[in-house]
């Protein structure tokens, strides 16, 4: 080992104890409770399968199973369309001080509970809301927003947007200028230097950020509680039901696991996207 | 003083004190809360710790300023949201973690089975003031044994808009299916109390004990409910659909949300419909391995005297009904207004009628099936509309 790798060790020591302590151990405990049973409200050390067993035949688990994920694919999409005009115009139009001063706006709501921002969004979403009474002024009837899939892609939206905002700027920000000139210089319009230069050499901010948008909804329980209406359940509402069923927290930790593999796919899936050669 | 004199003397003091509370308002307290001074005194004048586990306000100071003070004790809580999520909380406690714990009454024989609480002596609590209905609640005593003391109560049935609906259409179940109200009506999200109310609905006069053909006949019912329905909620989102109007029926709840509602300007009301309501009961033990037997059993003596009950009834987190009946002839000294809200009036009818004419069934845990299979219907009832 060369001199200056001994000296990396002890910088990486902390990370590392902090990744075992509070990431891998806690993992491994969920996954080794999946195997253990609950003997009157009691958790007791067991290896069976039943837990996986029960969880996986239920028809319910696969609903809310297709419900989060389609839930969590629409707050992808719907937020990385959202960000990517605020995040071309803070990347390309705007300066470098207004750019910095757009972005610190940007943390900004994160100074606020995301619960509290949620049930905020109560108030505009409810059918005498803020909403639905500007649509009465231009005579268009009131719509059910609240407590549907509209509100919970609404609450997604306001938890992952500044963030997605933010990595698609930086990702924006660092495209050479003089790709984009030249696209210019060889006649390519505003619509084709948009789709052929600046998105694929984006890709992997867009990417990044989706799947950061994707892992946000997918574990969020705030949203689909109070703008969704908590039906039909998510996996998050699937892990509260079940822990209220006579304490079934083994049958949660096979949920949660489920969960977690899910992630990571969807994680490797979305970095070989964003990462990949062109051919 | 000896131990047994002690016994002996005790409960006729605290009964004479008792007595002289209800003549008047605020006087007394039973013996053991006027001997705090000189136990506090005693103790070297330092503030011990009472650990209590409780849903939320049952240690806020309107509550347990006044005991803390004549105890110089700290009553330190920890809230739960629910029977199965304390049960959580103790299961994964040492002993002698909690020296109170506050449980609805159908987890009492749970806990007992458990271990979880110690033995009371019911010659502690003045029982004798309570109604005979609440003399020796179900599952608070094995054989003679005593487990817990019922401290408060309340009913659950329709809970309503009054600007929405009419007092008359929400007397009974069947307003859940009101077409006018597609969308509009909320589950508290809790199977317990929502299928216990269904179940009354489809003509099971004890909503909790059904046979196989009368469980899927109550699964059928609520199915037919579904389409009616608006979504789930907890206490939060129950409290705002309530408040902000997008909830105008909620099925599982009562005077609990909407009377604290109703406090604040929001026109809500709930009612016992005409097929019979539920009830919720909470209940003091004393956790196992406690360090503070005797300040636990002198919270419980405070909160179940006259003047602890309507505490307790007018609580600020929730307010209830109370089984002490000196506590409701003290509420009605003190607070007419209230006690005539809530029904614990001596003259004229009463919520106590309520319960004698058999309207009121006891909430309980599934007795044919297991609480996984109710639990799991109810996820497969919010599953699909």
């Amino acid at each position: 080992m060369s001199n200056t790798s001994r000296r990396r060790w002890p910088l990486l020591l902390p990370p590392l104890l902090w990744q075992l302590t509070f990431f891998l151990l806690p993992l491994l405990f969920l996954f080794v409770i999946s195997f253990w049973s609950v003997v009157n409200f009691r958790l007791e050390p067991d290896m069976t399968l039943k837990n996986w067993d029960f969880m996986l035949s239920r028809s319910s688990f696969w609903s809310a199973y297709g419900h989060t994920w389609s839930l969590a694919l629409g707050a992808a999409v719907v937020t990385t369309c959202c960000s990517f005009p605020a995040a071309c115009s803070l990347a390309f139009t705007v300066s470098e001080r207004t750019r910095k001063l757009a972005l610190m706006f940007l943390v900004v709501p994160f100074f606020t509970s995301y619960l509290v921002r949620v049930y905020s969004w109560q108030a505009f979403l409810a059918d005498n809301g803020i909403v639905n009474a500007l649509l009465a002024v231009v005579g268009i009837d009131g719509l059910p927003m609240l407590n549907s899939d509209f509100g919970s892609l609404v609450g997604y939206v306001t938890l992952a947007l500044p963030l997605v905002t933010l990595v698609q700027t930086m990702g924006l920000a660092q495209i050479d200028r003089n790709l984009i000139e030249a696209a210019h210089n060889l006649r390519a319009g505003p619509v084709r230097t948009l789709f052929e230069v600046i998105i694929p050499l984006a890709k992997p901010s867009l990417v990044v950020g989706a799947l950061f948008a994707f892992i946000l909804a997918f574990g969020d329980f705030v949203a689909p509680t109070y703008l969704g209406g908590g039906a039909p359940p998510t996996l998050s509402n699937l892990i509260i039901d079940t822990t209220k069923s006579g304490q079934q927290w083994p049958r949660a930790a096979v949920v949660a696991i489920v969960m977690i593999l899910t992630l990571v796919l969807t994680s490797i899936a979305a970095v070989r996207l964003a990462y990949g050669r062109r051919k | 003083m000896k131990d047994e004199d002690k016994t002996l003397q005790s409960p006729f003091r605290r009964r004479f004190l008792q007595g002289s509370t209800a003549l008047a308002a605020g006087s007394a307290l039973p013996f053991a809360l006027t001997s705090a001074n000189s136990w506090a005194q005693s103790s070297g004048g330092q503030p011990r710790t009472l650990t209590m586990l409780a849903w939320y306000g049952h240690a806020e100071p309107d509550i347990a300023a006044e005991f803390e003070a004549k105890y110089n004790c700290k009553v330190k809580p920890k809230y739960y949201t629910g029977g199965d999520n304390m049960l959580a909380l103790i299961s994964q406690s040492p002993a002698g973690t909690y020296d109170l714990i506050l449980s609805d009454a159908e987890y009492v024989p749970q806990l007992r089975k458990a271990g979880y609480l110690e033995r009371l002596d019911a010659k502690d609590y003045a029982f004798d003031d309570y109604f005979p209905e609440f003399q020796k609640f179900p599952g608070h005593w094995d054989g003679n044994d005593l487990y817990a003391v019922m401290v408060r109560f309340g009913f659950l049935g329709v809970a309503y808009n009054t600007e929405a609906v009419p007092e008359s259409k929400a007397r009974s179940f069947k307003v859940y299916w009101d077409p006018a109200y597609k969308g509009k009506v909320g589950h508290f999200d809790w199977y317990l109390p929502n299928m216990g109310e269904i179940s009354l609905y489809a003509g099971h006069k004890a909503p909790y004990k059904l046979e196989k053909e009368q469980f899927a006949k109550l699964k059928g019912v609520m199915k037919s409910l579904r389409p009616q329905v608006a979504g789930f909620f907890d206490y939060g989102g129950t409290f705002s659909g309530l408040k902000n109007g997008q909830l105008q029926l909620v099925c599982g709840i009562g005077d609990w949300i909407t009377g604290t509602l109703a406090r604040s300007g929001a026109k809500v009301s709930s009612v016992v419909p005409d097929e019979g309501g539920l009830q919720w009961t909470e209940s003091l033990s004393i956790g196992k391995g406690t360090r503070n037997p005797d300040l636990a059993k002198a919270f419980i003596q405070y909160i179940s005297s006259a003047q602890g009950q309507v505490k307790s009834a007018k609580m600020a987190a929730y307010p209830a009904l109370i089984p002490n009946r000196k506590g409701w002839e003290l509420l009605g000294q003190s607070d007419p207004a209230e006690a005539r809200r809530q029904g614990m009036v001596l003259q004229g009818h009463n919520v106590m009628d309520d319960i004698r004419s058999g309207k009121i069934t006891f909430r309980q845990l599934p007795v044919q099936q297991s609480i996984e299979d109710w639990n799991d219907f109810w996820s497969e009832y919010k599953e699909k509309a």
